[in-house]
């Protein structure tokens, strides 16, 4: 058996490559990818929890967030897609217009 | 009366009420003559309302007598009051003799004519004379303060639509001077009512003997004192009290001849009276405290008022002067607070709106001949207008006091009251009859200038001989003058014996004042 | 009985109607009617004056007469007042009615020549008519009110008749009313004195009332008779002796007194609250009671005369509101402020610049007013009031220096006067102050001698100028062949060229005496009425003056000798000063003849001169013939003379009213040496100006004529200075006139008009207020209350501007604001699970 802090030491480092690439990268799709990556490492995390406790509830969440990343995915390429269309570049350290 | 139906004072009251509202549906472009004789024939009506109101007043009774009382608001103690007494009637009577001689005069006055809008201006002396009745006759606090503001309306247009060049200016001043003292006046009635529990002046006096109602004095500037200063500032505006009477200058030489006769004549006078029937009853220790000083404001403008009444080169200008020395000698009279003072200073209030009056009526007359009010420009009258220069000789000297006519017998009196005034005294009545001798220098500068001398100014040649209708509009106060002069037992019986409870009244309070008969 | 007296209102209406009538039909009528109802009214008043007269001869005591519908004039029960027009007809009154109606009554017929063609003749006549009954009401008021009536009055009339010719062209107009002005301000300045008495009179005393009915004035005389003629009987004693003689005429002698009804009076006018009288008290005419004294009557019921005298003796303090005062000083008080009215009315100094002025109305109008009636109701004044002044010692030595001084100011200055009618007033000043003095020593019965005596001759003397005055405006307008006929003598005197060199004006003037000389051949009656005025008015015997002067000078030697402290001093004051005067009455008067009459005429004015009309003369004659007579009503007991005249019988008959008049013994040195100083003023005068009244000027005034005084050296200056009047005008202008206009022009523009009315107003008032409004605006309305609501969101803003900095814009600044804000909510919510686990 493998042990279930494994998973989640997994999931914990994941999740912070995962955050550390959203504050530092700085092209929008390399932003998502980490996003992607942070949302998977709470999925594996779930999933460890639910095999852990014997319950489904962590696996029925983990069906509910593919489905909202995947979804959101769509709607932030669509973005960015539309951005480059004007900007003509994806880094977003230019795109600060709506500061106050 | 009872206090049931309608008393003869309300219908004196209200009688030039009713000619205005018949003026109201006359036109004045088709009916000018009905408008005028209208007009007139009500405030004849009104004096011969006020005279049936003299024949039946009785002399010896010091209260108030055909009173009428209708409450308005009970809760606060306000209500319609009104009486004549002693101190009243005469001033009451004065209003509705001069009125239809203020009228009368208006009717060719060219100003009108000029400036158009006549059924105004007679609906405004009608309206006027309703509230100087008003005044006169008010017995509540708060009826009191709405006549004596409502006065001042009609006056102000009466200046400000027919008066001289300078007419808006000088009906604003008096507005707004008159106003500013009534305001003190008001602030003062709210709390005497108030404290007192009713604005029925009568009461309030009964009180204050009685010892039920008290407003403490202890000095000058106590409350009571402080109350008596809130009338008494109102009043001295309207007198004028030197130095508060920079608007009367220009407020008699801005307006027509019926608006100075009127002012002159009854509008001063009510000055005078709120401070016999309010300041003193009311507030006894206060006017004992301020007797002194009043008195000589008095003095001053006595004094004052003659003398600057000899610089002037403006006829109006003199006179309306002269009223300020005048008035002077009937506020000296009031505050010497004894019977002879009171009782000459209510006479001289009457004897001052008749003299005065003509003398305003004369130089009117002057002015609808000549457009002129300059002394330089005349010269000579006595020969171009004989008839005419007699009457105003006598006028002018009734002014200046001549024994035998009009104004002796109130300087006298007085006079005679504040030498053997237990306040006032010696040196206040040798101060006042230095003001005799400045009386005749400015009156005999006048009367020389314009009267006297050649006839040697063209303009002064052929001069429109007296009118009947001005005749009629001196003969009165030539009758009055020499009547009053002669025969003033009738008057001062008139006033005896309110004026004597008066002062019985306030030596109740102030013991000081009390004298013994010499 | 004394129902004469009842005739005594008549007097006073008479004249009143003559006005009345010509005042409003006179200008219809011809000058014959308006004459003849002037002259009718002043005859008439002097035919009841005498029979007035003559009722009083009988009784002697005085009565007061109540007039028809007139009772109770200034009536206030609470304040005491009581006046009422009262008369009261005593020998006082009437002597002084004689001559004023008399004298009135001959100047009313002279005026009818005088003013003959003038266009306002009726109202001259009305005007005369009305002065004529206000003297009346002076003289006849029983009360200080009632004369004060008339005293004011006539100073109107005198105003009024004064400037009479107010309408000549050239500046003369102007002149004559100004000095008409002049006369009646000059006049209420003594008016404000004696106001001021009066008010004090009635505190004092409760009343101003002479005497009450009933009373007895002087009760020694009374008292005297009463002993003479009932044998030695206890003074006061109310006996009922009287009771037998008392039913038809004439109860016992001088002692009683009546109270005469007017018609329609209910009983006791006079008497209610008078208690108990026993004669007059319900309306009867006829004494039951005699009384010789005034005992029965309660002090507060006397007239203000007797109330002195009780006063006195209960050393009574009087009462004036807050003042108070034993009654020694009250009565100096008032005493010193009837002096001020006495001053005005009757010329003297201070006040005396009004009747050298007046000379500007027409002669007959001096003649009346300043010679013979106005001036002389100060005297009167005095002499009524001599019970007061008799008890105040330090006023009557006043009044004695101010009648010597007015004497002697007045006699000085008529030396160096050129118009002949300035002369005469001066020459009235002086003589006022005779009189003056005279009641200043306590002399009241020679005051009044000389009064009477000086208003015949110096009436006489007025008239006599008018006379000349007119004959030479007549000789100058026939002569230079004009023809402005003097009949519009209003004019002649405007349109002349000048003849002689004139100060005033560039005109002929016929009042100058330079243009005058020798008119003793061309007018005889007018010389020698004028010589006998002159020689009455020097005091040469036997003419009238002689013996009035003597009295007055006699009196204050006896005074000087006998009186005691001040009024002995005032006595030689008197004495000497007055003698000193006497020589320049005689001296001036004298030179006034020689200038007028002798000599040889100097203009073509005085060589046409004609004699006046009849109407002029004869009244000139009659007064000639008094100034004769009229001494001997009151002769002193001397040698010859007690046996034609009875001696000093004006002051027996005086006594009766004037209860501390008195004879003086004859003193034969003082009147001799009063005579010689007379005789011998005349003599120098002839000797200085017989040969030649004039000279010719030399240096500065070639060419012009001199008086010869100027020529000798030690009188030329004082000459020039007499000829200047003392400067006395210029003194009143510098000192009164001016000032008063000076005053009244800075009072009237500086301090009422830019100080009070423009500067307070505009400045303080409007400016303030202004001041104010604009405070509230901008401040207060737009700086607090709108800066409120704008603060709120001025501080939204600033706030949000702090918080706007959060918004960069940045994806990545929010991500770690994320990361941040999950990882504190962690913390926050595990926090205590470490703790309690932990």
């Amino acid at each position: 058996m493998v042990l279930t802090e494994a998973y989640i030491m997994l999931s914990m480092v994941l999740f912070v490559l995962g955050a550390l690439g959203v504050l530092l990268r700085r092209n929008a799709i390399l932003v998502f990818m980490s996003v992607e990556l942070m949302l998977n490492a709470t999925n594996l995390a779930l999933a460890a929890f639910a095999r852990h406790w014997g319950q489904e509830d962590g696996h029925l969440f983990v069906f509910f967030i593919i489905t909202v990343a995947a979804a959101e995915v769509a709607v932030g390429l669509a973005l960015i897609v539309a951005i480059f269309r004007t900007k003509r570049s994806i880094n977003v350290d230019e795109l600060h217009q709506l500061e106050g | 009366m009872e206090a049931t139906g309608l008393s003869l004072v309300t219908v004196v009251l209200f009688l030039p009420l009713v000619g205005l509202t018949i003026l109201l549906f006359l036109n004045e472009e088709t009916q000018l003559n009905n408008i005028k004789w209208t007009t007139l024939g009500t405030s004849l009506a009104t004096f011969a309302a006020s005279l049936v109101m003299w024949a039946s007043f009785d002399n010896s009774i010091p209260g108030l007598q055909m009173v009428q009382r209708w409450d308005f608001i009970p809760t606060y103690g306000v209500s319609y009051y009104v009486g004549v007494d002693g101190l009243s009637l005469l001033l009451v009577i004065l209003t509705t003799f001069i009125m239809p001689l203020a009228i009368l005069a208006s009717f060719r006055t060219e100003v009108l004519h000029e400036r158009g809008r006549q059924k105004l201006y007679y609906m405004f002396l009608l309206l006027l004379e309703w509230a100087m009745i008003g005044v006169f006759v008010a017995q509540d606090l708060v009826v009191f303060y709405i006549f004596w503001e409502v006065s001042l309306i009609p006056m102000y247009f009466l200046i400000g639509i027919w008066g001289a060049e300078n007419r808006v200016y000088a009906a604003v001043k008096f507005f707004l001077y008159t106003m500013a003292g009534s305001l003190l006046m008001l602030l003062a009635v709210l709390f005497v009512g108030g404290s007192a529990g009713t604005f029925a002046v009568p009461e309030i006096i009964a009180g204050i003997q009685a010892g039920s109602i008290v407003f403490p004095f202890s000095d000058l500037f106590s409350t009571q004192s402080a109350l008596f200063l809130g009338f008494f500032i109102a009043f001295a505006i309207k007198v004028p009290i030197w130095p508060l009477h920079s608007w009367l200058p220009d407020a008699h030489v801005q307006a027509p001849t019926a608006g100075s006769v009127i002012l002159a004549g009854v509008l001063l006078k009510m000055g005078t009276y709120g401070i016999v029937r309010f300041c003193l009853p009311m507030f006894p220790e206060a006017s004992v405290a301020w007797a002194p000083i009043i008195a000589v404001l008095a003095v001053i403008g006595i004094i004052y008022g003659g003398w600057v009444s000899y610089a002037q080169n403006d006829v109006k200008k003199l006179v309306a002067y002269s009223s300020v020395s005048h008035l002077g000698f009937v506020v000296l009279g009031i505050f010497a607070l004894n019977a002879a003072g009171i009782q000459g200073g209510i006479l001289q209030m009457v004897n001052h709106g008749i003299s005065t009056g003509g003398l305003f009526l004369v130089v009117g007359m002057l002015y609808e001949r000549r457009h002129t009010k300059e002394l330089s420009n005349f010269g000579g009258i006595w020969l171009a207008l004989p008839a005419f220069s007699a009457i105003s000789l006598v006028i002018v000297l009734s002014s200046m006091g001549l024994p035998g006519l009009n104004g002796f017998i109130g300087e006298f009196t007085i006079l005679l009251g504040t030498l053997n005034s237990n306040i006032l005294g010696f040196f206040y009545a040798l101060a006042a009859t230095l003001g005799v001798i400045l009386a005749a220098i400015y009156l005999l500068r006048m009367f020389q200038i314009v009267y006297m001398g050649p006839l040697d100014k063209d303009e002064n040649k052929n001069l429109p001989r007296l009118h009947w209708q001005e005749l009629a509009v001196l003969i009165p106060i030539l009758v009055a003058i020499i009547w009053v002069g002669l025969q003033p037992a009738p008057f001062f019986a008139t006033m005896d014996s309110s004026v004597n409870q008066l002062v019985i009244d306030m030596g109740a309070s102030v013991p000081t004042i009390v004298q013994t008969l010499p | 009985m004394e129902s004469y007296a009842l005739l005594a209102p008549l007097v006073i209406l008479f004249p009143a109607i003559g006005a009345f009538i010509n005042l409003f039909f006179g200008a219809r009528m011809t000058e014959r009617w308006v004459a003849g109802v002037a002259i009718g009214a002043a005859v008439l008043s002097f035919l009841v004056t005498v029979l007035l007269f003559s009722g009083l001869s009988a009784n002697p005591g005085g009565v007061i007469v109540n007039p028809p519908f007139f009772d109770g004039w200034l009536t206030i029960p609470s304040a005491g007042i009581d006046f009422s027009w009262q008369l009261r007809v005593d020998t006082l009154s009437v002597a002084m009615l004689l001559f004023i109606t008399g004298v009135g009554s001959l100047i009313h017929i002279y005026a009818v020549g005088y003013m003959h063609g003038d266009p306002r003749f009726h109202r001259f006549f009305t005007y005369l008519n009305m002065f004529l009954a206000f003297m009346v009401v002076l003289v006849t008021g029983n009360n200080f009110l009632m004369m004060f009536v008339g005293w004011e009055g006539v100073g109107l009339c005198s105003f009024l008749l004064i400037g009479f010719w107010f309408d000549r062209t050239r500046g003369v107009g102007w002149r004559n009313s100004n000095a008409a002005r002049k006369a009646m301000i000059v006049n209420r300045i003594g008016d404000f004195g004696l106001l001021m008495a009066m008010f004090m009179i009635f505190g004092t005393f409760g009343t101003l009332d002479y005497f009450t009915p009933g009373e007895i004035a002087n009760v020694e005389l009374v008292e005297e008779h009463a002993a003479e003629e009932h044998g030695e009987e206890a003074p006061g004693a109310a006996g009922t002796e009287g009771e037998g003689e008392g039913e038809g005429e004439g109860a016992a002698g001088e002692g009683t007194i009546v109270l005469v009804q007017g018609e329609g009076e209910a009983g006791g006018e006079g008497a209610e609250g008078e208690g108990e009288e026993g004669e007059g008290g319900h309306g009867h005419e006829e004494s039951a009671v005699v009384y010789t004294n005034n005992d029965h009557i309660p002090t507060e019921f006397l007239g203000v005369f007797g109330q002195t005298e009780r006063m006195l003796e209960e050393g009574h303090e009087v009462q004036w509101g807050p003042v108070r005062l034993p009654i020694q000083d009250a009565l100096i008080l008032i005493t010193l402020f009837i002096v001020i009215g006495v001053t005005g009315k009757s010329a003297q100094i201070p006040l005396l610049v009004w009747l050298p002025d007046a000379m500007a109305g027409p002669t007959p109008v001096s003649a009346l007013i300043h010679a013979a009636t106005m001036v002389t109701a100060g005297v009167y004044l005095m002499v009524r009031s001599n019970v007061f002044f008799y008890e105040a010692e330090l006023t009557s030595f006043i009044v004695t220096l101010i009648g010597v001084g007015t004497a002697l100011v007045g006699g000085f200055i008529a030396l160096g006067q050129w118009d002949i009618k300035r002369v005469l007033a001066y020459s009235t000043v002086s003589q006022l102050g005779f009189m003056v003095a005279a009641v200043g020593i306590g002399a009241y019965s020679a005051a009044m001698f000389h009064l009477i005596t000086h208003a015949f001759f110096k009436a006489l003397l007025f008239l006599g100028s008018g006379s000349v005055i007119h004959a030479m405006e007549h000789g100058h307008a026939h002569g230079a062949h004009h023809n402005g006929h003097a009949d519009d003598h209003a004019d002649a005197h405007a349109d002349q060229d000048a003849h002689t060199d004139h100060a005033d004006d560039e005109d002929f003037d016929p009042q100058d005496m330079r243009n005058m000389g020798g008119l003793r051949a061309r007018m005889p009656i007018t010389y020698w009425t004028y010589i006998f005025g002159t020689l009455a008015l020097a005091g040469i015997f036997p003419f009238a003056g002689f013996w009035s002067k003597d009295e007055i000078l006699a009196d204050s030697w006896i005074a000087g000798l006998t009186a005691g402290g001040l009024t002995s001093l005032g006595g030689f004051i008197a004495l000497v000063g007055l003698l000193i005067a006497a020589g320049f009455t005689a001296f001036y008067m004298w030179r006034q003849i020689i200038m007028v009459f002798h000599g040889q005429p100097r203009t073509d004015a005085a060589r046409n001169a004609p004699e006046s009309v009849r109407t002029m003369t004869y009244p000139l004659i009659v007064l000639a013939a008094c100034s004769l007579l009229i001494g001997f009503i009151n002769v002193p007991d001397i040698f010859l003379f007690n046996s034609i005249f009875i001696p000093h019988e004006l002051t027996h008959w005086l006594e009766n009213s004037v209860l501390h008049a008195h004879a003086a013994e004859f003193q034969l040195l003082i009147a001799m040496l009063a005579l010689g100083l007379a005789v011998g003023a005349i003599v120098l005068a002839s000797r200085i100006y017989g040969e030649r009244p004039l000279i010719e000027g030399e240096g500065a005034e070639e060419g012009t004529l001199q008086d010869p005084l100027v020529e000798i050296p030690r009188v030329g200056r004082p000459w020039g200075l007499a000829h200047a009047r003392l400067y006395i005008d210029e003194i009143y202008y510098r000192l009164v006139e001016r000032p008063f206009n000076v005053t009244a022009r800075f009072l009237a523009d500086v301090i009422d008009w830019q100080f009070l009315h423009d500067y307070f107003h505009d400045v303080v008032i409007v400016r303030g207020f202004n001041g104010i409004g604009q405070l509230l605006a901008r401040p207060v309305d737009l700086g607090i209350i709108d800066g409120a609501v704008n603060g709120v969101g001025v501080v939204a803003r600033w706030l949000g501007g702090l918080l706007k900095p959060i918004q960069t814009g940045y994806v990545r600044t929010y991500a770690i604001t994320l990361l941040l804000g999950v990882v504190i909510v962690i913390i926050v919510l595990l926090l205590p699970l470490i703790q309690n686990g932990g």
